[in-house]
């Protein structure tokens, strides 16, 4: 039995096939990037696996238990987080309690224990903040702790939503072009992040992502969509040589 | 930094003294009329404070506070009235029992209006947080329909048109104030907690507040069931404070009210909602002076009723071209704050 398991996933939005056939196998502490070109049916698959959408068939199995169909906070509670290709952050909310609100979660006190302030939720309140303080400063973002997230400049606001994903304790992390507008630079360092990231909290890695220096550069394993159907598989080198994939991307030879 | 809490705790509690000796000579000293606009005062700043909680916090457009107040107000209001009363009031279809046997201290009544409320809050949760944005407003808008007109028919509960006479004058400024001062405080409590924090994460984007591991429904449902509370306790206090009430008070008029009340001082703003409760409320009845005759010069203008509303609506215009978000936005009061004012002042 693998970590993370997918089994002929489908689907269909009326008439229309976004995913069709998509299978997966992921080992545990494995780095695996998903590629294709745009409405291939990537971010689909991202929201089928966190429950956003329920899909038509298939199975998705997450440490031997199904989980297609569950809700999105109950998957996030079993250890799978994501984020969002077009940043979604809790923009009225300072940078800490962005992070804060992923522990709420696993809070043990009822609401009038919180209203009344009880010893109790006091402590669980003082571990909040000390966990996504820790965290924040892990991921150098400390010096913005009382800032709005808003108020971040673009990159920050990426390594915001990294480290609030970080925060619910995920076992897998689903990434959604975390690359996106950003320059070589930054690139670089997000690099360089999710490595250390990815050893320090003992994570499973799935991206999507159309920056291909940075997919070849970090992914162990790819897969590569097209229409919802999943045309190839294998190392980056493979990919890179297999002509359906040229195909996808930058049509029929004979175009060229 | 401890420091600082403790100067705000005894900021607080010197306030609220202030706040009772205030009262105190208003009650001894001051006419039977400002006593009524204080108690409405009091009464309006509860049901915009929890209307906010749902509407500005939890960010979930909703049109129901009407329906809330009516339950409040008749489950009150029938338990308080003494069996020989209801008798003389049902003259149409009697109560039916056992609610016509019974008769309960203010209190008690109270607090059981409260817990109907907010189980009908919780009844009606189910239905209406499975819609968002426009078509929840106009489902929750749906529901305080229903109830109106369900108090109109529903003769042998609620008496029909007739509504219910004679309730005993229980609510004064100490009831109306100190429920005020309480429900503030829980709902301040409350938004500054955990809880809150994913009440606020919930209206800034509800896909990431599921996506970090907040079950949506369920705080919508903590939001909505609390606020009907309080909406249902200030209910029952608004029926003893006027007497007499029927299904004509509970249109939604009162809804739109409250609507404004919490748009004006600023959507989900804690602060904004009491400050805009007490425009609305003061400045209402401080209004009333351009209705009356008035002589500038030689120019003669007789009273004109309903004048108050054009300037009342003149001022909402002016608030949408100039202050969009109302007066105090998303920003609350807070000690430090107006410390730091008075230290920049100085300066």
């Amino acid at each position: 039995m693998s970590f993370f398991e997918i089994k002929n996933l489908v689907m269909r939005f009326g008439g229309l096939v976004a995913v069709d056939d998509f299978y997966l196998s992921l080992a545990k502490g494995e780095l695996v990037g998903l590629i294709g070109p745009n409405g291939a049916g990537k971010t689909t698959v991202f929201n089928m696996i966190t429950g956003v959408y329920t899909p038509t068939e298939g199975h998705i199995i997450f440490q031997g238990e199904e989980i297609q169909g569950k809700k999105s906070h109950e998957i996030t509670a079993m250890g799978i987080a994501r984020t969002f290709q077009n940043i979604r952050l809790f923009n009225d909310l300072s940078v800490l309690e962005n992070v804060m609100i992923a522990y709420h979660c696993r809070i043990k006190s009822n609401f009038l224990q919180a209203v009344f302030r009880f010893p109790i939720y006091l402590k669980e309140e003082k571990k909040m903040v000390n966990g996504a303080k820790d965290l924040l400063e892990q991921l150098d973002l400390i010096d913005f702790a009382y800032e709005k997230a808003s108020a971040l400049p673009y990159g920050q606001q990426r390594k915001l939503e990294i480290a609030r994903a970080l925060a619910t304790h995920p076992k897998l992390l689903l990434l959604d072009e975390p690359a996106a507008g950003m320059n070589p630079n930054e690139t670089e360092e997000l690099m360089k992040l999710i490595q250390t990231i990815r050893k320090d909290f003992d994570l499973t890695i799935f991206l999507i992502e159309h920056d291909m220096k940075f997919v070849m550069g970090i992914c162990e394993r790819i897969k590569v969509l097209d229409y919802g159907k999943t045309i190839a598989e294998g190392s980056p080198e493979d990919i890179q040589d297999n002509p359906k994939v040229i195909e996808a991307y930058l049509g029929e030879r004979k175009y060229a | 930094m401890d420091k600082n809490i403790l100067r705000n705790r005894i900021l607080t509690l010197v306030s609220l003294i202030f706040l009772f000796f205030f009262l105190y000579l208003a009650k001894h000293y001051t006419s039977e009329y400002v006593l009524r606009i204080l108690n409405n005062t009091a009464i309006f700043i509860t049901l915009a404070v929890s209307y906010n909680l749902i509407n500005g916090i939890t960010g979930q457009f909703s049109l129901e506070p009407n329906a809330f107040v009516a339950i409040g107000a008749y489950t009150s209001a029938l338990l308080t009235l003494t069996p020989a009363e209801k008798e003389l009031s049902f003259i149409i279809k009697p109560l039916i029992w056992p609610l016509n046997s019974i008769s309960l201290p203010f209190l008690p009544s109270l607090i059981i209006a409260g817990i109907v409320t907010a189980f009908f809050g919780f009844l009606m949760g189910f239905p209406v947080f499975r819609v968002r944005g426009d078509y929840l407003a106009i489902v929750t808008l749906g529901f305080g329909e229903v109830v109106r007109v369900v108090a109109n028919n529903l003769q042998s509960i609620t008496n029909g048109p007739l509504g219910l006479k004679g309730l005993a004058p229980y609510t004064n400024i100490w009831w109306t104030w100190g429920f005020c001062v309480f429900t503030v405080g829980f709902i301040v409590m409350l938004v500054n907690s955990s809880f809150g924090r994913a009440m606020k994460a919930i209206r800034e984007d509800e896909m990431a507040a599921e996506a970090s591991g907040i079950n949506a429904f369920r705080h919508k449902m903590m939001a909505f069931t609390i606020s009907a509370f309080f909406e249902g306790v200030a209910g029952g206090m608004l029926a003893h404070l006027i007497t007499t009430i029927s299904p004509t008070l509970f249109t939604f008029f009162l809804t739109f009210n409250l609507l404004i009340i919490i748009v004006a001082g600023g959507l989900g703003s804690t602060t904004g909602a009491i400050i805009g409760a007490v425009l609305f409320s003061v400045g209402g009845e401080l209004l009333r002076a351009v209705e009356e005759p008035m002589d500038i010069g030689p120019l003669h203008i007789p009273g004109v009723p309903g004048m108050r509303m054009v300037i009342f609506s003149i001022i909402l215009i002016l608030l949408m071209l100039f202050a969009r978000s109302g007066i105090m936005g998303r920003k609350e009061f807070s000690w430090d704050w107006l410390i730091n004012k008075i230290r920049g002042l100085k300066r």
